[in-house]
């Protein structure tokens, strides 16, 4: 996808799979349950790359793998071109940060706010007490909160300013990458966009790459540079932001888009066709996985998985794209 | 920086951590008295050579059973005297080593041993954890008092032996709530967080995971000192804890037993500051609890 740039990708996943053993019952036989499934992604400087998916379908599992916190069963992550299973896991958390969903939950109730933004500073043995108080105090600053707060405790402070303390502690080691894993989901609509607009102006400010974990699309739109679609831990569709909105090729993409809601009560919930149920996913639908709830299923999708095609930019893993091409899945 | 300067940042960054703990702590009446009653304890244990009026031991046969002053006794003996004629306020005074002794610990014993098996089971989970459910079970299984009296008739009633006896029965409750609570705990985000941040394991273990649950290991401290001095009563009384003529409470009110129909403050007195050192204990846990609980902050 980014072949012709000369810098290598600031984080690239090459055939990254995760599989889980799942026991079933006390005495059931172990299956397997492929999380994430040979997912390839490559993000440039300064991109914000979307990931969409339901519930369930491995972008939990994949923001887990890119913090570190779980190993891939096979595949590799290079963050700068080199591979991070061969660095120090204290070295990659200086280049990787988390946002987490809820900042009621991801701030330690315990521990004041300067210790909390402080704790990565202090962990890495950066600078003395001294200046870690000033580096707190700058990055307070920078996500909009008076200095005051260092020695309240999250139980005294709203939503938006416990995800302002969350951002301020993914950012005071100015990582390359931040991992924002539903960032805006937890809080109330009017603190959302705040969020959001702190998001956007830091990663000019600060030249950040953001991997945005979402199921709110219009989020998505907004931030996003581009968008990668998870179904079932396989990135089903991937372009940039504008080609994907105005333009849907795969079916499932097309059905997500259809799923939002308007404002408009009667027009009513939109119809999807996609049905309710989503597959088992220790036994995943042979051949295209989507294809139970495709609405332009084939007869070839219930036997062969369809294959990753790509125009430059656009790439999809559909039948109705590709080429004859397609392998047999046992 | 300038001295103006600073002083001026402290006023705009409101009152200290310190400061805040320190109203909680004066506002809670229980935790106050709780301190109070065991401090006062404490002090009385420790100087109890100066305090006391009489050599607790010292045996006057023909002063015997003589009643308090509140019952009509004399200020020679203000708590009156045993069947031995010992002196019983001198008797308590000197008690009051063994009680918090033995409370202290075993609850210290049974906590290094309970939260260290809980807290890694909670936190490794998996095999880590069913070794530590398997051995909690095997605990729960034998009756502490009956452990404990076989363990004292073999090996002889004394302070050392009923201080390891409880130490080592009394840990179960501390690793069924240390591993509830870590469990809890470490699948919230900010172990997550602390984890992604590069903490080592201990890191995460001792400063993000324990200040979290060390509000709950607080109370079972209290609860469980509380248990073993009651315990330790009990195996006196029995016959099998500390032996005589060494002050405990518990023997007290066994030697006192025998009389209670005719003499029953030899029963009241000790069983009343059993009860009070009990309850001040139980008062202090939960005082605690309530001033370091994060939701009493805002």
């Amino acid at each position: 996808m980014s072949e012709g740039n000369a810098s290598p990708p600031v984080l690239e996943l090459r055939n990254v799979s995760k599989t889980y053993q799942i026991k079933q019952g006390m005495f059931g036989e172990r299956k397997p349950l492929k999380a994430v499934n040979d997912v390839s992604l490559s993000l440039q400087r300064g991109d914000v790359l979307g990931l969409v998916g339901e519930s369930g379908c491995g972008k939990s599992t994949l923001a887990k793998i890119l913090l570190g916190l779980e190993a891939p069963t096979s595949g590799e992550v290079l963050v700068d071109g080199e591979p991070i299973g061969a660095q120090n896991r204290r070295l990659l958390a200086r280049r990787i940060q988390p946002i987490f969903q809820d900042p009621y939950s991801s701030l330690n109730p315990r521990k004041s706010i300067r210790d909390i933004i402080s704790l990565p500073l202090r962990v890495h043995g950066i600078g003395d007490s001294a200046s870690q108080d000033k580096a707190v105090r700058e990055i307070l600053d920078v996500v909009g909160l008076p200095s005051r707060v260092m020695n309240s405790y999250p139980s005294q402070m709203s939503g938006g300013q416990r995800q302002r303390v969350a951002i301020a502690r993914a950012l005071i080691m100015k990582p390359e990458v931040v991992v924002c894993d539903e960032p805006t989901s937890a809080l109330d609509v009017s603190v959302q966009s705040q969020i959001l607009n702190l998001l956007g102006e830091l990663r000019r400010e600060f030249g950040l790459t953001y991997l945005f974990i979402s199921h709110n699309l219009a989020v998505v739109e907004h931030l996003a540079t581009r968008v990668a679609v998870m179904y079932l831990g396989r990135i089903v569709e991937e372009a940039p932001v504008g080609a994907l909105f105005d333009e849907p090729r795969h079916p499932y993409t097309e059905a997500l888009l259809a799923s939002v809601l308007t404002p408009e009560p009667d027009l009513g919930v939109p119809d999807t066709h996609l049905g309710a149920t989503y597959p088992n996913p220790i036994e995943p639908p042979t051949g295209c996985h989507f294809h139970p709830r495709c609405a332009r299923v084939m007869e070839r999708c219930k036997g062969v998985a369809p294959q990753l095609t790509s125009d430059g930019e656009h790439s999809v893993e559909c039948h109705l794209y590709g080429q004859e091409s397609g392998q047999a899945v046992a | 920086m300038t001295r103006t300067a600073d002083t001026l940042l402290e006023e705009i960054q409101g009152p200290t951590p310190g400061q805040m703990l320190r109203k909680r702590v004066f506002g809670h009446q229980g935790l106050l008295f709780g301190v109070a009653v065991l401090g006062l304890l404490l002090l009385v244990a420790i100087f109890a050579p100066l305090l006391a009026p009489h050599d607790p031991y010292a045996q006057d046969l023909l002063a015997r059973m003589q009643p308090p002053v509140f019952l009509g006794g004399s200020w020679e003996h203000p708590l009156g005297t045993d069947h031995l004629g010992r002196d019983y306020l001198s008797r308590l005074i000197y008690g009051a080593r063994i009680s918090l002794l033995i409370g202290g610990f075993a609850a210290l014993i049974s906590g290094l041993i309970g939260t260290a098996m809980g807290v890694a089971a909670g936190y490794f989970g998996g095999r880590v954890d069913m070794a530590v459910t398997f051995l909690i079970n095997v605990r729960l299984a034998m009756p502490v008092v009956l452990v404990a009296l076989a363990i004292v008739a073999v090996f002889g009633g004394s302070l050392q032996v009923v201080i390891l006896v409880l130490g080592f029965l009394l840990w179960d409750r501390f690793a069924v709530v240390m591993r509830s609570s870590t469990l809890q705990v470490r699948s919230r985000e900010y172990v997550t967080a602390a984890q992604a941040i590069g903490c080592s394991t201990s890191r995460v273990i001792l400063s993000e995971i324990m200040p979290n649950i060390v509000n709950n290991l607080i109370v079972v401290v209290t609860l469980e000192m509380a248990h073993a001095i009651l315990l330790e009563a009990a195996l006196s009384f029995l016959g099998l804890g500390v032996q005589p003529p060494t002050p405990s409470w518990g023997l007290m009110v066994s030697e006192g037993k025998q009389m209670m129909l005719f003499e029953p403050w030899l029963v009241a007195i000790p069983g009343i500051t059993l009860f009070v050192l009990v309850l001040a204990i139980n008062l202090l846990g939960d005082g605690l609890r309530d001033v370091t609980a994060p939701e009493n902050r805002s």
